[in-house]
């Protein structure tokens, strides 16, 4: 690895288009999972009662489709960062690597 | 490889003997019958892994194999290997123990072992997988002056895999004592002698197929409990709720409770309790759980094992899927075991609402839901996993370990990169031994102690340690090896300091008076790993020296390296 071919890529746009796109989508999620995991853990700490509320005449409190939906969340942010990254960024990283290494 | 196969037909000697000698010395704890399908299943379970070690030992010539399996690993298995290594049995015996005892409050717990996995797909994986080789210090010192940062990633990675190791040493322990029969001592020496005999002989490519059939064992038997449980309940969550609702305010009736309080105790299943009491606890265990995940070294490790960055995000979102799944069924199980195992007059002390045996003995609900939805094969099933689980979650540790040592001590700090491949396998088979035995004797010096805050305290010193040194010298170009190495330092120390004086530790373990805990809060993440970042941050920029200018120019290749995987190291590594 050699510092032209560091620098080629630095200065090629795709490159700039790659950095760009993935950290504003890793971020984005990143800063949604935090908000989803700790406005749970807020609800929690400041509003037990909240989350203790029965649903309709049962004793299921709204806090279990609540629990059980930041999991599903958990998972389905994953899902879809990774899809969008094996599709989109592994196309773009191939290409920038193949346009600056010949 | 015959020795493997004579230490094979030892183990079963010893588990045999073993247990002829307790038979004639059952405690108070360990009335269990001698249970012959469990020992039965968990010797099939051994004799497979040890056929797989020697397969596997075949294949590990190289430092590279012994560290990360020739980086061969595709990412459906890794993902899978990955689960099976952080589902441990504090989160199946644990949680689902939680949840029988306090019911809503194990979700909020189990929650925050989830979420730190997308967070670590999004801002570490690939870049974990494009710059590193074998250890976290790859990473991280990938542009540092080696000695003073992998000092200091050996010393995050040791006191994390200590604490950590201990927990599972002391819970397999019990937990063996309690299915098995043995005596507490031989079912910890039976963990430490397979333990070491995988990662011996097998290394990672042996370590990452024990996971994955553990992995595999674990989710078929907890699917197939949860599935029972809610086939009773003609797949109804609000008839299993209700139900155990039932239970509880009948066993606090029996306590002596006015209808209306018992009413209320038995709804209290449903509703978040005092698991979090105050905010700042909350906000700081919350931390612990989800950053601490992405500064686990074992877990790291296993990023350095698929052959691209694709397969690294792979690895994730398939262990996320399968975590996520492990702790939803868990609730499940937990609840099973309220309507199950709590009303049968043979398993619990049903007017109290615990299960019978003393101390220690609400970890047996989930084996116990297992016993009462399939009866002794179940029972015995989920034993063995129980005791596999382990196995495979202190063979991640003790190989984690063993490589920061070798790779990062031994290679690096004191042989300068000069060491061959050769010597340092050597140097890791002698700490893998090293850390086996310490691993037995701590764990049989712990015994009696309450474990519960050390995988607690092991994310913490992750959180406040590894991962903000990791991050920061991925993410940050100003970051320096001082910085690095002092901020790292103080948040090792802040959050071990912090959680002595913490009541978990000071009251709990110590034997202070209740209420003098100098840190009052369940977890020092939050202040610890704001130290820790902090540290990192202060000590970077006030770095003017002329290797900090030099590190500083050297982000530029890291960060096109990390970001397009230029230059990083292939699947072979032969």
């Amino acid at each position: 690895m050699t510092d032209p071919m560091v620098a080629r890529i630095q200065a090629n746009p795709k490159y700039k288009e790659l950095r760009k796109r993935r950290n504003k989508l890793g971020w984005t999620l990143s800063i949604l999972m935090l908000i989803v995991y700790y406005g749970y853990i807020s609800l929690i700490a400041w509003d037990k009662a909240f989350l203790s509320i029965p649903i309709g005449k049962g004793v299921t409190t709204i806090g279990v489709p609540i629990g059980f939906g930041v999991i599903i969340f958990t998972i389905l942010i994953t899902l879809y960062y990774v899809n969008h990254a094996n599709k989109e960024f592994d196309g773009l990283t191939a290409e920038i690597l193949k346009e600056e290494s010949k | 490889m015959n020795s493997l196969f004579k230490i094979s037909g030892a183990l079963i000697l010893l588990l045999a003997g073993g247990l002829a000698y307790a038979a004639g010395d059952i405690g108070q704890m360990d009335k269990q019958e001698t249970n012959w399908v469990a020992i039965a299943l968990f010797s099939a379970f051994v004799v497979i892994t040890l056929w797989i070690t020697k397969w596997a030992a075949a294949r590990t010539k190289s430092a590279a194999d012994f560290y990360n399996a020739g980086g061969g690993i595709t990412g459906f298995q890794n993902g899978l290997a990955i689960a099976g290594d952080y589902m441990s049995a504090a989160s199946f015996l644990g949680i689902s123990a939680m949840v029988m005892g306090v019911g809503y409050d194990g979700i909020i717990y189990s929650i925050g072992f989830l979420v730190g996995w997308p967070v670590i797909t999004f801002l570490m994986a690939e870049r974990l997988r494009n710059l590193g080789k074998f250890t976290f210090a790859d990473v991280a010192g990938y542009r540092f002056k080696q000695g003073p940062i992998r000092t200091f990633a050996a010393s995050g990675t040791l006191v994390t895999v200590a604490f950590y190791l201990i927990a599972q040493m002391v819970g397999a322990g019990q937990l063996i004592k309690l299915l098995f029969g043995l005596d507490y001592w031989i079912a910890v020496v039976i963990v430490g002698a397979l333990m070491m005999v995988y990662v011996l002989f097998g290394g990672m490519t042996a370590t990452t197929w024990v996971q994955i059939i553990k992995a595999c064992m674990l989710l078929g038997g907890v699917s197939f409990m949860a599935f029972t449980i809610m086939a009773h309940y003609g797949f109804s969550l609000e008839a299993l709720f209700a139900d155990a609702v039932k239970v509880k305010t009948a066993v606090a009736s029996a306590a002596g409770k006015s209808p209306e309080e018992a009413a209320k105790i038995g709804g209290s299943v449903m509703r978040p309790g005092g698991f979090i009491s105050d905010p700042i606890s909350a906000i700081s265990f919350g931390m612990a759980l989800m950053f601490g995940t992405a500064g686990l070294p074992h877990i790291l490790m296993r990023f350095f094992t698929v052959p691209s960055a694709k397969e690294a995000r792979k690895s994730v979102l398939w262990a996320t899927t399968w975590i996520g799944y492990f702790y939803i069924l868990i609730f499940i199980i937990g609840f099973g075991a309220i309507t199950m195992v709590l009303t049968n007059p043979e398993m619990a002390d049903v007017a109290k609402g615990v299960i019978k045996g003393g101390a220690g003995t609400a970890n047996m609900a989930a084996v116990l839901v297992a016993k009462s939805v399939g009866g002794n094969i179940l029972f015995g099933f989920i034993s063995a996993v129980a005791f596999a689980t382990i196995l495979a979650v202190v063979a991640g540790l003790t190989l984690s370990g063993a490589s920061a040592v070798s790779h990062d001590l031994y290679a690096t700090v004191f042989k300068h990169g000069k060491a061959d491949s050769k010597s340092e396998l050597r140097v890791s088979r002698i700490t893998t031994i090293c850390l086996g035995i310490v691993a037995v004797v701590l764990g049989i010096a712990f015994e009696k102690q309450n474990i519960a805050f050390m995988v607690a305290l092991a994310f913490a010193v992750a959180a406040s340690a590894n991962f903000p040194v990791l991050f920061m010298s991925v993410l940050w170009k100003n970051c320096t090896t001082r910085g690095a190495v002092i901020g790292g330092f103080l948040g090792l120390i802040s959050s071990v300091g912090l959680t002595i004086v913490s009541p978990a530790v000071w009251v709990s373990v110590l034997g202070h008076p209740a209420g003098s805990a100098w840190f009052p809060y369940a977890s020092p993440a939050l202040f610890s790993m704001t130290i820790g970042f902090v540290g990192v941050w202060f000590f970077s920029i006030t770095d003017t020296s002329a290797q900090a200018a030099k590190e500083r120019e050297l982000f530029a290749i890291q960060q096109v390296r990390s970001e397009t995987g230029l230059g990083a190291s292939g699947a072979s590594g032969h």
